[in-house]
């Protein structure tokens, strides 16, 4: 468990002083995927960076399973960053060492035995796949490769908790989604928590069970995904929720609204709003729409305006909860 | 036709004859003097010039291993204070050092300690550069692993720049190369003392322009040996 309790963090810079984390406070739980989302500069990395202590707060305090982190003296901070490790944007591999190698990196660093690290070194190439660039550099491989060697290295030390500071974001939305895959997967295999950095909606849609959402360095809005990501209350969610403008305009809408939250959809390739008006007649107008295809699967949401009928709306509803990967549910405007 | 003339003066039979002598009987010493002084003081100056350059990356306020302001002041100063100074007139300053030393001031291993003294400075300001290249992402990298300062520098550090480093030392050995040929003229041995000594003082031009095309061709093998080491050993290109 992850306690994170009233952190601010201020840095003096020549241009004056930037409050970069404003009293945040958040918890996380054992083996969740706790997204933290924001736009550039509202704190996101300042914010992993207390949770390792690689940036120390000014106020606040940061526990993990009941240790408080500003305790720790140098060495007891090295052993805990065997258990927090992290993976980065520009997956910092060390480029003089191949793969293999930079796998045994934090091994080295704790003090394994040459045969010890390589043996788990390999061990941890294979579950992400690259056991046969072992002896590869870095150089030769993708940015989606590299960045599995970069988790790879991270999980070396058995870590209770990994650390994902915008992982996906220098990569291509199809690696992006495998990274993502291999996350969740090791996630679920081994029960480690994880906290995702990103300014992308998609990756917390994808992955996260939890999400903070923070802005100018203030948690504007925590809670289940489906949740903040239905119902966004304050405005840097609509503002993340809603990533090409503002939030639509509803004002001039007549009827009833009803919104689809695509979220993995099999529904690229299904012309679900033809669909809804062939086989069930209902005729939806598109107020709002900013989906995309992810891998042949659709990501996004949608606002339907429906007749103001009842027995349309619930039965609009019920012919897309049918289709798996697709939230609906009738919205009072977009508040 | 001034030119015809100089060059026939210049290659007499009895001229070429003569310094076809000497060259046999000098060169091969002078050579080997010339190699083992460059070797050796460079290899002594990198000993100390190395750890001194990390210190003056690593010792920054905001360096992995923060010294008091004022000792990286001191270091700095001292490491300008030694560049600034003209190679021959340091080595007449360090004579003293040099006899208490060698035992005298004259002759090849006397060349080691002024040789030492100018390029150890030179060497840490060159590694220190070599190290401001290494990415301080990685640098982060490793401290979020756990690493301490002891294995950023060596684990992360010295690894990563060693393409770069091994390009600054060839630099740093043709740079001392020079010195020690210029050593020549206060006592110094090898072939810069056979071109000041033939060449200079007794007018036997063919004997100095034999003993400058050798430099030249050492300085040719020194840095085609470092640059292709440097490229072969960097993994970024492949």
């Amino acid at each position: 468990m992850i306690k994170i309790e009233n952190l601010s963090k201020t840095f003096h810079t020549a241009d004056g002083s930037v409050e970069a984390l404003k009293n945040v406070s958040l918890d996380i739980a054992d083996g969740d995927i706790f997204g933290i989302i924001g736009m550039s500069g509202a704190g996101k990395s300042t914010l992993v960076r207390c949770i390792n202590l690689l940036e120390r707060p000014d106020e606040g305090t940061v526990t993990i399973d009941g240790v408080d982190l500003g305790e720790l003296n140098k060495k007891q901070l090295r052993f805990l960053r065997r258990e927090v490790t992290m993976i980065f944007q520009g997956f910092h591999l060390l480029m003089q060492r191949p793969c293999l190698k930079n796998v045994c990196f934090p091994l080295e660093l704790a003090g394994y035995s040459r045969q010890d690290a390589q043996k788990r070194a390999k061990e941890l190439l294979e579950t992400v796949g690259l056991l046969d660039k072992a002896n590869a550099y870095p150089s030769q491989l993708s940015g989606g490769q590299q960045q599995r060697v970069a988790i790879a290295r991270a999980l070396a030390t058995n870590p209770k908790v990994l650390l994902c500071d915008e992982a996906t974001s220098a990569l291509d939305p199809t690696t992006t989604n495998s990274i993502l895959e291999l996350i969740q997967e090791i996630n679920q295999k081994t029960g480690i928590t994880v906290v995702v950095i990103t300014h992308q909606m998609s990756v917390v849609e994808k992955i996260c069970r939890h999400v903070a959402i923070l802005d100018g360095g203030e948690v504007a809005e925590q809670g289940e995904v489906t949740e903040v990501f239905s119902h966004p209350r304050s405005e840097a969610a609509k503002r993340l929720v809603y990533p090409e403008s503002d939030a639509p305009d509803v004002s001039g809408v007549s009827g009833r609204l009803i919104r689809i939250v695509f979220n993995g959809a099999e529904a690229a390739n299904t012309p679900i709003i033809a669909r809804m008006a062939s086989e069930r007649g209902i005729a939806a107008s598109i107020v709002y729409a900013s989906t995309k295809s992810i891998g042949g699967k659709a990501y996004g949401q949608m606002l339907l305006a429906l007749p103001d009928k009842d027995n349309v709306v619930t039965a609009a509803i019920g012919f897309l909860t049918e289709i798996k990967g697709i939230i609906a549910e009738e919205v009072n405007g977009v508040d | 036709m001034a030119l015809t003339e100089f060059f026939h003066e210049l290659l007499a039979p009895d001229k070429v004859d003569e310094a076809w002598l000497i060259i046999q009987s000098q060169f091969p010493t002078a050579i080997w003097e010339t190699l083992y002084v460059t070797v050796l003081s460079t290899l002594v100056a990198i000993l100390i010039g190395l750890p001194l350059g990390v210190l003056l990356v690593t010792g920054e306020k905001k360096g992995i291993l923060p010294l008091p302001a004022w000792l990286m002041q001191t270091l700095n100063v001292i490491i300008n204070l030694l560049r600034s100074v003209p190679f021959l007139i340091l080595m007449i300053m360090v004579f003293p050092l040099t006899r208490a030393i060698v035992g005298t001031v004259v002759g090849t291993e006397a060349t080691v300690v002024p040789l030492v003294i100018a390029a150890f400075p030179f060497v840490a300001r060159l590694t220190e550069s070599s190290l401001r290249e290494v990415n301080p992402n990685l640098i982060e990298m490793a401290q979020s692993m756990g690493a301490s300062p002891l294995q950023i520098i060596t684990k992360v550090m010295l690894p990563e720049s060693v393409p770069s480093l091994l390009s600054n030392a060839t630099i740093a050995i043709t740079t001392v190369l020079g010195y020690s040929a210029m050593s020549g003229i206060l006592g110094g041995g090898g072939l810069g003392k056979i071109a000041i000594n033939y060449g200079y003082y007794r007018y036997k031009d063919l004997i100095m322009i034999a003993a400058v095309i050798l430099l030249i061709v050492l300085v040719q093998l020194f840095q085609s040996v470092g640059t292709r080491l440097a490229v072969h050993s960097d993994k970024r290109l492949k």
